[in-house]
C-alpha cells in the first residue's frame, strides 16, 4: 500500500510563510484528518502535493519517490471545497469523469467505466449525460469524487469537501467517504475546520496552526486528551463544549477567550 | 432556445432585423446598384435632393443614395476584417499567458497593459503612419489597434475562469495546458467574447468611417461611408444630406451591431445586475387576499416581538416564489430564540422581513408584526419609526467582510446612528462610537475608529457590527448567521460577546443559524423551519432529545458532533429540499419523510401547541422512526 | 484554560498592527507612488521608443515619400542627412532621446519650423477642448446615472429605463465627428445660433465641446447607473438601511462613493479616448489644434511632425490615466493596498 509523505515542506510567497517545515505521513488505507483555522495553511499543503502550490523547501514523496506532477498518470488526486466551481459547466458529468481517466478507452468501455465510477459514489449511470447545472451540491460533490477515482489514485486529498454543503447532505457525503475507504482501501488526507467531522472519518489527526503542525496522533487521543494548548483551545471553542446554563436573565459565564482577536 | 428568446425581445428583434438588412445590402448592393451609383450625369452636378436623386448627387453628378447603398459592402467588409484581425490577435495574446512559462506570461500581460492605456484612435493613427494611407493599411491599423483591448478582456476573463476548481482538477488529472485552454477555458468565456466582438465590430465601423473621413482610410476612386461623408462635408451648407446620408448609414449599421450585442448580452446574462434580473419580470400578485382575516390577538405584555401570519412572496419569472408561507411566533423580553433549517427554508428571509429590510418588488404580508409596541406593518410615520427602530432594533449580518461600507471609516459608520437618531453632533457621535468599540472589547478603539473596514479582521468587524447596535439601547438583536463566516475560536468569542451584550442591555435575540449546536448552546427556544413554515418549536435544551417532528430529528442526527457513534453511518435526509416556487400539497416534508403516508401527502398538518407551549406541525409527531432508514442518495 | 491567547494572529498581521498607523499609511502610499511612477515611466519609454521607431517602420524611404517622386535626389539626400537618418540606429535613438530631454522635437519636413514650436502653438486649443468636454461629460453623466439608477431600481420605471438605455445605445453608436456634423447642420447652418467652424469667441466652443462630450457622456452615465444598481444590492447598503437612515442618505453617502469608484475604473479609459476624439472633431470644426495638425502631417508624410504630435497625445493620455489612478486611490483606499 502506498504512503504519501510530506518531508519538511515549507511554502513561502515572497516574505510570507504559509507552511513551515511540515512533516506528515498518510499511510496506505488510512484517513488522516488535517484540522486548523482559516489561514493556517491546510489547503496549501494539499495543493502543494498536487503541484498547484510551489514547494519552497522540502519534498513530497509517494512510496519514497517524488509525486509525479507531469504526464497522464497522477496517483494523487484532489477534491475541492466548492461543488459549484469544481465541475466545468459545459461538460457533461460523463465527459468530466472520462477526462480524468488514465488511458483512452473505447466508447463502450468508457461508458461502462463511467457507470462503474458513478455507482461507486451512489449515483445512477443515467447521470452521465447530465450537465452539472442539473445536479444539487451534494450530487456535484459525488461527481467530483468519481472524477478523482477515475484517475485510479493511490491517495485522495479532500479539501473541506463538506463545508459548502447543507447539513442534511453533509452526512451523506461523509458516509460515502467512509464507505469508499472501507471498500476501496483508499488513503486519504481529509482537510476540515470541523473537528466533529474529522473525528467521524479520520484515523489520525494533525492539527495545523500558523503553518506548523502542533499536534499529531490517533484521532481518539488527540481529540480526547489533547497535548497542545492550541488543540485544547480549539476543542474548548466548539459549540456545546461548555454546556449552556444561563437563560435569558442570566449572563453567560465569561470565557477566557474574550480577548481581542484578529 | 436562447436564440429564440433573443429574437423575441424588442432589442434583439431590432438588432437582428437591422443587421440582416445591412448584411443583405452589403452582399447584394454592388450587384444591384453599381450601375446607378457610377453613372456620371454631368447635367446634374452637386444637386440637392430631388425625386430622381433622393439625397442629391456628387461633384460628378453620381447618385449619392445609391453610392451609400453600394458603399455598404466595402464599409462592412473592412469593419469585419479589422475586427477579425483584432480579435484573433487579442485572443492569442490574451490566452498566451496560460500556455507559456511564468516570465513570458508576465511580460505579455504587462505589455498588453501598457498598450491598452493608449486610446484606440491614437494607435490607429500610429499604425496608419506605418502602413501608409489606404484601405488595406487602415484595416491593419484598426485591427492591430483593437488587439490590446481584446487581449486584456480575454486575459481578464481567462483569469476568472482559471481560478475555478475544475481547471485545477483538470491539471491534477494530467490534462495538457493546451487542452485545458481549448476544452475548459475558452468555451467558458465564449459568450462574453462574442458579445464584445459584436459590439467591437460596431465600434470599428465607426472608427473606420472616421479614418476615411480624415482622408487616411479608403482612397478614391474606392469609397466607403466615411469617404462619402468627407466629400459631403464641404458642401454641408448647400445640401447637408450629402454628408448626413452616409452618416445615417453609419449610425444604422453601428446600431445593428450594438443592439445585436446588447441582445446577446441580455440573453447570456452578462452584465445583468445581480438580484434584479431574477426578480424583474412579474410584479407581485397584488390583490391577493391577506390570508385568513383572524383578528390578531393582542401581544402579551413582556413581548418584544410578535409575528403573526408572516408571508414573503418573491415575484418569479413564471410564478411567484413563496419564501415564507405564514409564520407565527413571539419573542419575550430578553429571550433568545433560534431559527434553524436548511438553506432555502426561509429562515433568513424571515429575519429580514421581521427587520423590515425587504424591498420591493418582494412582498411582505402579515396579520400583524409588532415590535416593542410598534406596528411595523403600518408605516404611517416613517421618520419617528426610523428613529425608534434605529436605536432599539439591531441587525447583525452573516458576512462581516461585506457588511461595512468599504468607502468610509469604521467610526463614522457607527457614529451615523448617533448623529441621525440621537441628535448628537459629529464629534459627540464619534466619541460615542469610540466608546462603543471599547464596549465590544476592541483594543485601541480610538485608532480603530479611524481605520477603514478592510483593515479589520472578520472577527473584529463582527464586533464592530455589534458595537454599532450598541449605539442605542437594543431591545432585540436579529443575528443572521453571525458566525458562519468565522473560525470556530472567533465564533466562540462573538457568541460570548453577544451573550454579554444581552446580559448588559436585556436585549432579546433572534438567532438564525444552520448550525444546530450553536443554537442549542445560545438559545432558550428553537424554531425549526422547513419550506417557508415553522414545523416545530421547542426549548433549545430539548432539541437533541425531545424533538417530535421527523425533520427536526433527522436534522439533529445528520450532524456529527463530538459524541457521535463512530460505528454507525450518519443519519441522512433523503431527497432534496422543496422548490419554494412549487410547494406540493399536504406536508411539504412528506416526500423525504420515512413516516409519511397518503394522509400526509394530502393534508397539510397544522402547527399545534401542546400544554407546555411547544408546537409541532406533523400528523405523526413523535412516532418512532424506522430503525434502519435505508441510505438514499442525495 | 486561559493559557492560549495569541491564537490566529498571523505573524505578518501582528507585525503590521504593532507598527504605528501613520507608518503603515505612508508606507502604503509610498509603495503605491513608486509602483505607479514605475508604470508611468515604462509606458513613457514604450511611447517614446514607438514614436522613434515609427519613422523606421515606414516601408521605403520616408524622406522620398515626404518630398514626392519629383524631388531631386540631392535634396532628398540633404534632408535625410539633416534628419540624421544616415547614422547608425543606436546613435539616432540616443540623439532622439537626448533631444527629447532638451525639449527638442526636430524640424518639420514641409514647413522647416521646429516641431516643438508648432505644437506649443496648437496644444492649448486642443487641451481646452478636451478639458471642457471631460468636465461636461462627468458633470452630466454622474447625476444622470445616479438619478436613473434610483428611478429604475428593481424593475421600477420600466419605460424610463427603456428610454434611457435606448437613447444611450443610439448616442453611443453615433461617432463624435458625426455628432459634430449633425450639430453644425442643426445649430449653425439651419439656425445660425453658433459659428460653423473656427475658434473665436466663447460661442465657438459650444458645438465642438458638445460633439466631443455627448458620446462619452452617454456611455459614462450608463456605466454609473449599472454600477449604482450593483452597489445598491451590496450587503453594506443593507447595513445602512438597517441603521434606518433616510433613503437619500443611503444613496448619496453610502452608495454613490462606491459607484463612482467603480465607474471611474471603467470610465477612465473612456475619458482618455476622449483626448483622441479631438482629432476628428477638430477636423470637422476646422479647430486650430493638434488634431488637424496630426492628420495633415500624416497625409503629407511630415514624419517629424507626426512623431511630435503622437508623443504629445500619448503623454497626455498617460497623464490622464495616472490622474485617474491617483483619484481612485484617494477615493478607494483598498485599491492602493489591493494591488500589492
Amino acid at each position: 500500500m502506498s504512503l504519501l509523505s510530506f518531508r519538511g515542506v515549507s511554502v513561502r510567497y515572497g516574505s510570507h510563510t504559509v507552511l513551515k517545515d511540515v512533516s506528515l505521513d498518510v499511510a496506505g488505507g488510512e484517513v488522516v484528518g488535517l484540522v486548523g483555522e482559516s489561514g493556517s495553511g491546510k489547503s496549501t499543503l494539499a495543493r502543494a502535493a498536487v503541484g498547484l502550490a510551489p514547494v519552497t523547501t522540502g519534498e513530497i514523496l509517494l512510496d519514497g519517490r517524488p509525486v509525479p506532477n507531469r504526464g497522464r498518470a497522477r496517483p494523487v488526486q484532489m477534491v475541492f471545497q466548492d461543488p459549484y466551481s469544481s465541475l466545468d459547466p459545459r461538460m457533461t458529468v460523463g465527459e468530466s469523469i472520462a477526462e480524468a481517466m488514465r488511458e483512452r478507452l473505447g466508447k463502450e468501455a468508457r461508458r461502462a467505466e463511467i457507470a462503474r465510477l458513478l455507482a461507486l459514489v451512489h449515483l445512477d449511470a443515467s447521470r452521465a449525460d447530465d450537465l452539472p447545472v442539473r445536479l444539487s451540491g451534494g450530487q456535484r460533490q459525488r461527481v467530483a469524487l468519481a472524477r478523482a477515482l477515475a484517475a485510479r489514485p493511490e491517495v485522495i486529498l479532500a479539501d473541506e469537501i463538506t463545508s459548502a454543503l447543507d447539513v442534511s447532505v453533509q452526512g451523506a457525503v461523509l458516509n460515502l467517504v467512509r464507505d469508499m475507504r472501507r471498500e476501496l482501501g483508499l488513503s486519504m488526507l481529509f482537510i476540515s475546520h470541523n473537528l466533529a467531522v474529522v473525528r467521524y472519518v479520520a484515523d489520525h489527526v494533525a492539527v495545523l496552526y500558523a503553518g506548523e503542525i502542533v499536534e499529531y496522533g490517533p484521532t481518539a487521543r488527540v481529540l480526547g486528551a489533547p497535548q497542545h494548548d492550541y488543540t485544547r483551545h480549539l476543542l474548548a471553542a466548539l459549540p456545546g463544549a461548555v454546556r449552556r446554563t444561563s437563560s435569558g436573565n442570566g449572563r453567560p459565564a465569561p470565557t477566557s477567550a474574550l480577548k481581542e482577536q484578529t | 432556445m436562447r436564440a429564440a428568446r433573443v429574437l423575441l425581445r424588442p432589442v434583439g428583434f431590432a438588432g437582428f432585423g437591422l443587421l440582416t438588412v445591412v448584411l443583405l445590402v452589403a452582399v447584394f448592393g454592388p450587384v444591384l446598384w453599381d450601375g446607378r451609383a457610377t453613372v456620371i450625369d454631368t447635367g446634374d452636378l452637386l444637386a440637392g435632393p430631388s425625386g430622381e436623386h433622393w439625397i442629391g448627387t456628387d461633384n460628378l453628378g453620381r447618385d449619392l443614395f445609391f453610392r451609400v447603398l453600394v458603399a455598404t459592402r466595402l464599409s462592412i467588409t473592412l469593419a469585419l476584417a479589422a475586427t477579425a484581425i483584432g480579435m484573433v490577435l487579442g485572443v492569442v495574446l490574451g490566452a498566451a499567458p496560460m500556455l507559456t512559462g511564468r516570465r513570458v506570461a508576465r511580460f505579455i500581460t504587462s505589455a498588453v497593459n501598457v498598450l491598452v492605456a493608449f486610446p484606440g484612435l491614437l494607435l490607429v493613427l500610429f499604425f496608419a503612419v506605418v502602413f501608409g494611407v489606404g484601405a488595406r493599411g487602415a484595416a491593419l491599423a484598426v485591427g492591430l489597434a483593437g488587439a490590446p483591448a481584446f487581449a486584456r478582456l480575454c486575459h481578464t476573463l481567462l483569469s476568472g475562469v482559471s481560478e475555478r476548481d475544475y481547471i485545477a482538477a483538470a491539471r491534477i488529472a494530467g490534462v495538457s495546458k493546451f487542452r485545458i485552454l481549448v476544452r475548459h477555458a475558452l468555451p467558458n468565456i465564449a459568450e462574453p467574447l462574442i458579445v464584445n466582438a459584436t459590439m467591437a465590430a460596431g465600434g470599428v465601423l465607426l472608427t473606420f468611417s472616421g479614418l476615411s473621413f480624415l482622408g487616411l482610410g479608403v482612397q478614391a476612386p474606392s469609397y466607403d461611408w466615411g469617404k462619402l461623408m468627407q466629400d459631403g462635408l464641404n458642401g454641408i451648407y448647400v445640401h447637408p444630406l450629402a454628408a448626413l446620408g452616409p452618416g445615417i448609414a453609419v449610425v444604422l449599421a453601428g446600431l445593428a451591431f450594438n443592439l445585436t450585442g446588447e441582445a446577446f448580452a441580455a440573453a447570456f446574462g452578462i452584465d445583468v445586475i445581480p438580484g434584479v434580473a431574477r426578480v424583474r419580470a412579474v410584479r407581485g400578485a397584488a390583490g391577493e387576499s391577506a390570508g385568513p382575516a383572524v383578528a390578531a390577538p393582542d401581544p402579551e405584555p413582556g413581548t418584544v416581538l410578535s409575528v403573526d401570519g408572516l408571508r414573503v412572496t418573491i415575484p418569479g419569472a413564471r410564478r411567484p416564489i413563496h419564501a415564507v408561507r405564514g409564520v407565527t411566533f413571539a419573542i419575550r423580553d430578553g429571550e433568545a430564540v433560534g431559527v434553524v433549517g436548511e438553506s432555502g427554508s426561509g429562515k433568513s428571509v424571515t429575519a429580514l422581513a421581521v427587520a423590515r429590510l425587504i424591498e420591493e418588488p418582494v412582498r411582505v404580508d402579515a396579520n400583524h408584526l409588532v415590535f416593542a409596541g410598534e406596528d411595523l406593518m403600518a408605516a404611517d410615520d416613517p421618520a419617528s419609526l426610523r428613529k425608534r427602530l434605529g436605536t432599539s432594533l439591531v441587525v447583525v449580518f452573516q458576512d462581516p467582510m461585506t457588511s461595512f461600507n468599504p468607502a468610509h471609516r469604521v467610526g463614522p459608520q457607527l457614529a451615523e446612528v448617533g448623529r441621525f437618531h440621537q441628535g448628537l453632533g459629529r464629534r459627540a457621535a464619534f466619541a460615542r462610537a469610540v466608546d462603543r468599540l471599547h464596549a465590544v472589547k476592541l483594543r485601541e478603539p480610538e485608532r480603530r475608529a479611524r481605520q477603514y473596514p478592510f483593515e479589520f479582521s472578520g472577527g473584529m468587524r463582527q464586533r464592530a457590527m455589534i458595537g454599532m447596535g450598541l449605539m442605542g439601547t437594543p431591545r432585540l438583536i436579529i443575528a443572521d448567521e453571525p458566525t458562519t463566516a468565522l473560525d470556530v475560536t472567533v465564533q466562540r468569542q462573538v457568541l460570548a460577546l453577544l451573550g454579554e451584550v444581552r446580559g448588559d442591555t436585556g436585549a432579546a435575540l433572534l438567532l438564525i443559524s444552520h448550525d444546530v449546536s450553536v443554537v442549542t448552546e445560545v438559545c432558550d427556544r428553537v424554531l425549526v423551519m422547513y419550506a417557508g413554515l415553522i414545523v416545530e418549536e421547542l426549548p433549545a435544551r430539548d432539541l437533541g432529545t425531545l424533538a417530535r417532528h421527523p425533520y427536526t430529528r433527522a436534522l439533529v442526527a445528520a450532524v456529527p458532533d463530538m459524541e457521535t457513534d463512530l460505528t454507525r453511518p450518519l443519519a441522512v435526509i433523503p431527497g432534496t429540499p422543496v422548490d419554494p416556487s412549487d410547494v406540493p400539497a399536504g406536508c411539504a416534508f412528506a416526500a423525504r419523510c420515512p413516516l409519511a403516508d397518503d394522509h400526509c401527502r394530502a393534508v397539510e398538518p397544522p402547527l399545534q401547541a401542546d400544554a407546555a407551549g411547544n408546537r409541532v406541525a406533523c400528523h405523526k409527531a413523535g412516532w418512532p422512526l424506522p430503525a434502519d432508514s435505508a441510505e438514499v442518495t442525495v | 484554560m486561559g493559557g492560549w491567547t495569541p491564537a490566529a494572529v498571523p505573524p505578518s498581521a501582528a507585525r503590521g498592527l504593532r507598527g504605528r498607523a501613520g507608518d503603515l499609511w505612508s508606507h502604503r502610499w509610498l509603495r503605491f507612488a513608486l509602483r505607479r511612477a514605475g508604470r508611468l515611466l515604462v509606458s513613457l519609454w514604450v511611447l517614446v521608443t514607438a514614436s522613434f521607431l515609427m519613422i523606421h517602420l515606414v516601408p521605403g524611404d520616408p524622406v522620398r515619400a515626404a518630398l514626392g517622386p519629383t524631388a531631386p535626389a540631392e535634396l532628398v539626400l540633404a534632408r535625410t542627412r539633416d534628419l540624421g537618418l544616415l547614422d547608425p540606429l543606436w546613435r539616432q535613438y540616443a540623439g532622439f532621446l537626448g533631444n527629447l530631454l532638451r525639449g527638442e522635437l526636430g524640424v518639420s519636413i514641409s514647413t522647416r519650423l521646429p516641431v516643438g514650436e508648432t505644437i506649443a502653438q496648437r496644444l492649448p486649443a486642443t487641451a481646452q477642448l478636451a478639458v471642457a468636454a471631460f468636465l461636461l461629460s462627468v458633470l452630466v453623466a454622474v447625476p444622470v446615472g445616479v438619478v436613473m439608477a434610483v428611478i429604475t431600481r428593481r424593475g421600477k420605471g420600466r419605460r424610463t429605463e427603456l428610454a434611457f438605455t435606448g437613447t444611450n445605445v443610439v448616442l453611443g453608436a453615433i461617432p463624435d465627428f458625426l455628432v459634430g456634423v449633425g450639430l453644425v447642420y442643426l445649430l449653425a447652418v439651419q439656425t445660425h445660433l453658433f459659428p460653423v467652424a473656427g475658434r473665436a469667441g466663447p460661442d465657438s466652443y459650444v458645438l465642438p465641446v458638445l460633439a466631443l462630450a455627448i458620446g462619452p457622456c452617454a456611455v459614462l452615465s450608463r456605466i454609473v447607473r449599472v454600477e449604482m444598481l450593483a452597489v445598491m444590492e451590496a450587503d453594506y447598503i443593507r447595513t445602512a438601511r438597517a441603521k434606518r437612515l433616510t433613503p437619500w442618505r443611503v444613496q448619496l453617502v453610502h452608495a454613490l462613493p462606491n459607484a463612482v469608484t467603480a465607474s471611474l475604473t471603467l470610465g477612465g479609459l473612456l475619458l482618455s479616448s476622449l483626448v483622441a476624439g479631438t482629432v476628428l472633431v477638430e477636423n470637422v470644426f476646422a479647430w486650430p489644434g493638434l488634431g488637424s495638425t496630426i492628420v495633415s502631417s500624416i497625409v503629407s508624410k511630415d514624419y517629424p511632425l507626426v512623431q511630435g504630435t503622437v508623443l504629445i497625445y500619448g503623454v497626455g493620455v498617460l497623464l490622464i490615466n495616472t490622474l485617474v489612478d491617483v483619484v481612485l486611490a484617494l477615493l478607494d483606499p483598498r485599491s492602493t493596498i489591493g494591488e500589492s
